[in-house]
């Protein structure tokens, strides 16, 4: 890098000192009051009160109780929709078959529908106006308002993070390792864990990690599915807003510092991950370069 | 018509997709829209376009393009600045853009409520000019921009970083200011990609619910979102009226779920390299 800038390059568009300086004076000032304040504040107000308080937040059973459902969800949701992205994944890029781009779309949906539309929609299948909930109802079994309608909803919400990592890379990275495999006689299985497996690892662990922020962070519908039971269906995100609304700002502070560091690992696994070339194929990703 | 494909695992992979979408993705959706189509058409329409109902769709996609227009620009200058200049920090502010994903909305909503609220580090700076955010619509404004913000960076950051030096050095052989430039050479190009982000970040910013209700006054008619009308709706136990207004904001979120992939599929035509 150094001994190539000896060598002067052409100003490029944009390159102007001044305009230079300013724009990148401009948009640090500003991603400093738009997404660090935020983080800042949420640690200040945290502490604001002192440690005492912070500590009795954090260990109040409410709160475990909340860290431990949340918890819970995603160690049931993000596996199973690992599975499903691995299943989608593998369907959709290693065979041709009719519909495949609508089911590609369908995929996608969760990303664009507001989590409140997803917390009613699940009303309607398992809630007692909905299709199976008098027959749920008469077998005695809770989903909604309890902790399954929970997993579900976040289920819907997070159901194309892995696909999504998973499909534009092993689109790009095409069929013929896997069809020299099964031809030299190895199973589908062992195709699956001894060729397909290492080559889309860290696309894997990163939707797997994007997920699991999701599913640990969700709240719209969460909240529409949940009934908001202190100490039996409150997820953390649902416990903040309960002491949020109990006027106990700092306590909701507390519990809220608690998901924020969760973000700032999310986002440092992720930078040390995009260092292993994961999340890159997706934005490059083009039918051109299929074969390289 | 296609080489025989030797692979194995077409019936399970494919099986185990279908049955998931279908019933966690499809099922779901279908019964919403049946309980709104069950409604009929008379009770339907009074539901949806009851005044309060229209408040809340007015100041929900008022709110939401005022954030796009705010994150069309910061989020072009922030790919801009990312991609083209090295400072100090770069890599900083580049693994920053995506916190307002990672943070759950819950958070981000009380964190700008704390520094937007009149006694807050921003409020109260804000209130000497005269401007309240915290309980306005400018609130619901700042908390889906920040939850919208990454998109627009990151599904224009890859066009830059790809694009082509020897189309920029040819205009600027041919004495082009740097301003005709952008305006005629490189905009073009970015311009699908950052449709497709504009779109994106338009359609979150419709169902944002989370970081929205905290920074909100909530006051039906001028700051009530749509998705929280829904929300207040099943409170009330209106199954109905709250079937019917989520399926409006399902068809809002098709309609966006359709243009993002027209315009990607013409962002992709476009930056395909032959």
């Amino acid at each position: 890098m150094s001994n190539l800038s000896t060598r002067r390059k052409p100003p490029r568009v944009g390159d102007a000192p001044l305009f230079r300086r300013s724009l990148i004076g401009i948009v640090l000032v500003l991603v400093a009051f738009v997404i660090v304040a935020p983080l800042v504040i949420i640690g200040v107000e945290a502490f604001s009160k002192g440690w005492q308080l912070y500590r009795d937040t954090v260990i109040h059973p409410d709160t475990l109780h909340a860290v431990m459902l949340t918890v819970l969800a995603a160690l049931i949701a993000v596996p199973i929709n690992t599975i499903f992205g691995i299943a989608a994944a593998w369907a959709i890029t290693k065979f041709d078959f009719w519909g495949k781009r609508f089911l590609l779309v369908v995929i996608e949906i969760p990303f664009s529908v507001s989590p409140i539309v997803a917390g009613v929609a699940y009303l309607f299948v398992y809630g007692l106006q909905g299709l199976f909930g008098p027959w749920l109802d008469a077998h005695d079994i809770k989903i909604l308002f309890a902790v399954p309608g929970i997993i579900i909803a976040s289920m819907f919400v997070t159901a194309p993070f892995v696909a999504r990592e998973l499909i534009p890379l092993m689109q790009a990275q095409g069929r013929d390792l896997e069809e020299a495999s099964t031809s030299l006689g190895a199973s589908g299985w062992r195709t699956f864990f001894a060729v397909t497996l290492p080559n889309v690892k860290w696309a894997l662990l990163y939707g797997v990690i994007l997920c699991n922020a999701r599913v640990m962070g969700e709240f719209g519908a969460v909240s529409v599915v949940s009934g908001n039971i202190r100490g039996q269906t409150n997820t953390l995100p649902l416990h903040i807003e309960l002491l949020y609304h109990d006027y106990n700002a700092t306590g909701a502070f507390a519990a809220a510092s608690i998901l924020a560091l969760i973000a700032v690992f999310t986002i440092i696994a992720k930078v040390a991950l995009e260092r292993q070339g994961a999340g890159r194929v997706r934005k490059q990703a083009n039918p051109a370069e299929k074969t390289s | 018509m296609r080489r025989r494909n030797v692979l194995p695992g077409l019936p399970l992979s494919l099986g185990v997709t279908l049955f998931y979408v279908g019933l966690i993705v499809v099922l779901p959706l279908a019964a919403l829209a049946f309980k709104a189509a069950s409604l009929g058409f008379e009770d339907y329409w009074r539901i949806v376009s009851s005044s309060r109902s229209m408040a809340s769709y007015r100041v929900t996609v008022l709110s939401a393009l005022g954030a796009t227009a705010f994150n069309l620009f910061f989020g072009l200058s922030l790919a801009w600045v990312i991609t083209r200049y090295r400072f100090p920090g770069r890599r900083i502010v580049d693994a920053v853009v995506d916190l307002p994903f990672a943070l759950p909305t819950a958070v981000a909503g009380i964190a700008l409520t704390a520094l937007f609220a009149n006694s807050g580090w921003f409020g109260s700076v804000l209130e000497g000019f005269g401007i309240k955010v915290a309980y306005t619509p400018i609130g619901i404004m700042i908390a889906m921009c920040f939850t919208s913000l990454p998109f627009i960076v990151r599904t224009v950051q890859p066009v830059l970083e790809d694009l082509d030096p020897a189309l920029e050095e040819a205009a600027q052989s041919l004495g082009g200011s740097d301003w005709t430039i952008f305006r005629k050479v490189i905009l073009p190009l970015l311009a699908p990609a950052l449709l497709a982000g504009v779109s994106l970040s338009f359609a979150r910013c419709l169902g944002e619910f989370g970081a929205i209700i905290f920074i909100a006054g909530n006051q039906p008619m001028s700051t009530e979102i749509t998705a929280l009308l829904i929300f207040i709706r099943l409170e009330e136990y209106d199954y109905q009226a709250a079937a019917a207004i989520a399926s409006v904001l399902l068809l809002a979120a098709f309609f966006m779920l359709a243009v993002t992939n027209w315009l990607q599929a013409r962002a992709l035509r476009y930056t395909v390299k032959g």
